[in-house]
C-alpha cells in the first residue's frame, strides 16, 4: 500500500516539477546560451549513435522481412514495411531509449552530484529556483531536439533498408521501387504521430531523470543508484507509454 | 564590540534573527529541542557545540532549507520558512564544503547570482565580482575552476560568492573546518573585517574555539539539540558549567579514553 502511495506521490511531484519549470518560461530567452548548450548535448552529441543504430535497424528489418516476404512474393512491399515500422514504432522508441541511456543518465548523474554536494542547496539560498536553470533549459532542449533526432532516425533507417534491398542479391529490390512503395504507404500522419510520440517520450525521460537527480539523498553511492533508477524507470515508461499512445493513435 | 546598524557599501539594512521554541524531528528522532535565541542586527553570533548537536540544522532553518516541526524562525519581520523571504532579505550561506558550482569557473560562480537576478550590465557585474574577489585577495584565481583550488581558496571563493550577493545576513557553516591554524585565523579575520566593512549580521556555526572567542560578540553553546548557554565570550571562557568546560578545554587522557566512556553510555 505504501509503495502505491509513494508511486502516486512521485508522479504528482514530477508533474509539479514540470509545472514549476514551465512557470519560468519567460526567463528562457535570458537563458538562451544554457538552452543552446543543452541542445548541443542532447541533440548533436546523440546524433552519431542515432544515425548508426537506426541505419542498421532499417537494414536488419529489410534483410529479415525480405527473406520472409520473398517466400510469398511480396518483397516489393519491403519499403512499406520498413517505412511504417520505423515511422510508427522503431524510430521514436529507439531514439527515446538512446536518449534515456545517453542523455538521461548523464543528466541524473549531474543533478544528483549537484544535490549531494549541496550545489542545489546553494542555488536555493541564492533565491535561484533549480527548476529555472537546471530543468527548464533541458525540457526546452529535449522538446526541440526529439523531433529532429526522430526524423534523422527515420531517414537513416529508410536508407539502411534501401541499401540492403538494392545490394542483397536474394532481395534485389531497386531503391526507386523501394522508396516509391515507402512513400505510397507511409502517410504524413504516420510521420506526425512519430514526432508526437517522440515529444512525449522525451518529456517523460527528462522529467524522470531531473526529478530523480534532484531528489538524491546521501553520498556518491546514491548517485549511482539514482542513475540506475532513472534509466530503468525511463525505459519502462517509454514502453508502457508506447503501448498507450499506439492504442490512442491507431 | 560595536554593532553598526546600517550596511555600507552594500545595500540594504542589516537584519536580526529570532529563533523561538524551535523543535525539529526527523521521523522519530528529535534533533532540536525548544531552541530559543536572538541575533541582533550587525552582530557576529557564534553557535558552538559538539558534532551532531544540531548546529547546521539550525542554520538550514534560518536559510529556509528546513521547516520547523514546531516553533518559528524569523529574519527581521519575515518567517524564514516562507520561500518569499529569500526574495525580501539578502542572505548568503557559506557552506562547509563551499558548495561551489564545479562546472563553472570562479568568475562564473560569483557572477551567477547577479546575472540570474539581472543586477546590472555584464560590465557592472564584472566590477562587482572583481571587488568581492579583491576583498578576499583572489583576483588571480578568477579564471580557475573549483577543482583547481585548495581547500582554503575554496572557502574564500565561497565567502566571495556570498559577498557578491550584498547580504544583509551572512551564515557560515564551519568556515574553518579542515583548515590549518594559519588559514583558520585568516578566515576568522575575514569574517571580522567583513562585518566592519559591511555591517552585515553574521551567524557562524563552528567548533573552532579560537574563532568563536576572538571574533564573536556573543556565543551560544548547543549540546544534544538544546541551547546550554548564551553569553559574551568572557562568560563562556569563565563558565562553571562542567559540560561546557569539558567541551571548551578537553583533556586528552589516554588512560581513560572518551570513546570507552561513550561505549559504556551506549550500553
Amino acid at each position: 500500500m505504501n509503495q502505491i502511495i509513494n508511486t502516486i506521490a512521485g508522479i504528482g511531484d514530477m508533474v509539479l516539477l514540470v509545472a514549476r519549470s514551465f512557470s519560468y518560461i519567460k526567463t528562457l530567452p535570458r537563458q538562451f546560451p544554457r538552452f543552446v548548450d543543452q541542445c548541443f548535448n542532447i541533440g548533436y552529441k546523440t546524433m552519431p549513435i542515432v544515425t548508426i543504430l537506426c541505419f542498421f535497424i532499417g537494414a536488419a528489418l529489410a534483410q529479415q522481412s525480405g527473406y520472409s516476404m520473398q517466400n510469398f512474393g511480396a518483397k516489393q512491399f519491403i519499403g512499406a514495411l520498413v517505412g511504417l515500422s520505423l515511422a510508427r514504432e522503431l524510430g521514436p522508441v529507439m531514439v527515446a531509449i538512446l536518449v534515456a541511456g545517453r542523455v538521461g543518465s548523464a543528466i541524473t548523474a549531474e543533478l544528483a552530484s549537484m544535490k549531494v554536494y549541496q550545489e542545489v542547496d546553494a542555488l536555493v539560498t541564492m533565491n535561484i529556483p533549480p527548476e529555472r536553470i537546471l530543468v527548464l533549459p533541458r525540457i526546452a532542449a529535449i522538446l526541440v531536439m526529439m523531433p529532429v533526432l526522430t526524423m534523422i532516425a527515420n531517414l537513416c533507417g529508410w536508407f539502411g533498408g534501401a541499401l540492403i534491398c538494392q545490394y542483397t542479391p536474394s532481395i534485389s529490390v531497386d531503391s526507386q521501387s523501394y522508396f516509391a512503395v515507402l512513400a505510397r504507404f507511409t502517410h504524413p500522419k504516420d510521420i506526425i504521430d512519430s514526432l508526437l510520440k517522440a515529444e512525449v517520450f522525451g518529456l517523460v525521460v527528462i522529467t524522470i531523470c531531473c526529478y530523480i537527480g534532484l531528489n538524491t539523498k546521501g553520498g556518491p553511492r546514491e548517485i549511482g543508484a539514482s542513475l540506475t533508477k532513472a534509466v530503468v524507470l525511463s525505459l519502462i515508461c517509454i514502453l508502457v507509454l508506447d503501448t498507450i499512445i499506439n492504442a490512442i493513435l491507431i | 564590540m560595536s554593532s553598526p546598524q546600517t550596511a555600507t557599501p552594500f545595500t540594504g539594512k542589516t537584519v536580526g534573527i529570532t529563533v523561538s521554541h524551535l523543535t525539529k524531528k526527523f521521523e522519530q528522532t528529535t534533533v532540536l529541542h525548544d531552541i530559543n535565541f536572538e541575533v541582533k542586527p550587525g552582530e557576529i553570533f557564534c553557535l558552538m557545540g559538539p558534532s551532531g548537536s544540531g548546529k547546521t540544522v539550525i542554520l538550514k532553518h534560518i536559510v529556509g532549507l528546513e521547516t520547523p516541526t514546531s516553533g518559528s524562525v524569523h529574519i527581521g519581520d519575515y518567517d524564514a520558512s516562507d520561500p518569499e523571504t529569500r526574495a525580501k532579505i539578502h542572505m548568503a550561506f557559506v557552506f562547509q564544503a563551499g558548495a561551489l558550482f564545479n562546472s563553472l569557473s570562479v568568475y562564473d560562480n560569483l557572477a551567477l547570482y547577479p546575472r540570474e537576478h539581472a543586477l546590472g550590465t555584464e560590465a557592472q557585474i564584472r566590477e562587482r565580482v572583481m571587488y568581492a574577489l579583491s576583498i578576499l585577495s583572489l583576483e588571480k584565481a578568477v579564471n580557475r575552476m573549483p577543482s583547481e583550488l585548495s581547500g582554503g581558496m575554496k572557502k574564500r571563493v565561497a565567502i566571495a560568492r556570498a559577498l557578491v550577493m550584498e547580504p544583509q545576513l551572512l551564515l557560515y557553516d564551519e568556515p574553518t573546518a579542515e583548515l590549518d591554524p594559519i588559514l583558520s585565523a585568516t578566515i576568522s579575520e575575514i569574517i571580522a573585517t567583513l562585518r566592519e566593512h559591511t555591517a552585515v549580521t553574521s551567524l557562524v556555526v563552528t567548533h573552532d574555539r579560537a574563532l568563536a572567542l576572538s571574533i564573536a560578540d556573543r556565543v551560544a553553546i548547543i549540546m544534544d539539540g538544546r541551547i546550554r548557554t548564551v553569553g559574551v565570550p568572557a562568560d563562556i571562557r569563565n563558565t562553571n558549567d562542567p559540560a561546557i568546560e569539558n567541551f571548551m578545554n578537553p583533556v586528552i587522557d589516554p588512560k581513560n579514553p572518551r570513546f570507552k566512556q561513550l561505549e559504556k553510555d551506549n550500553e
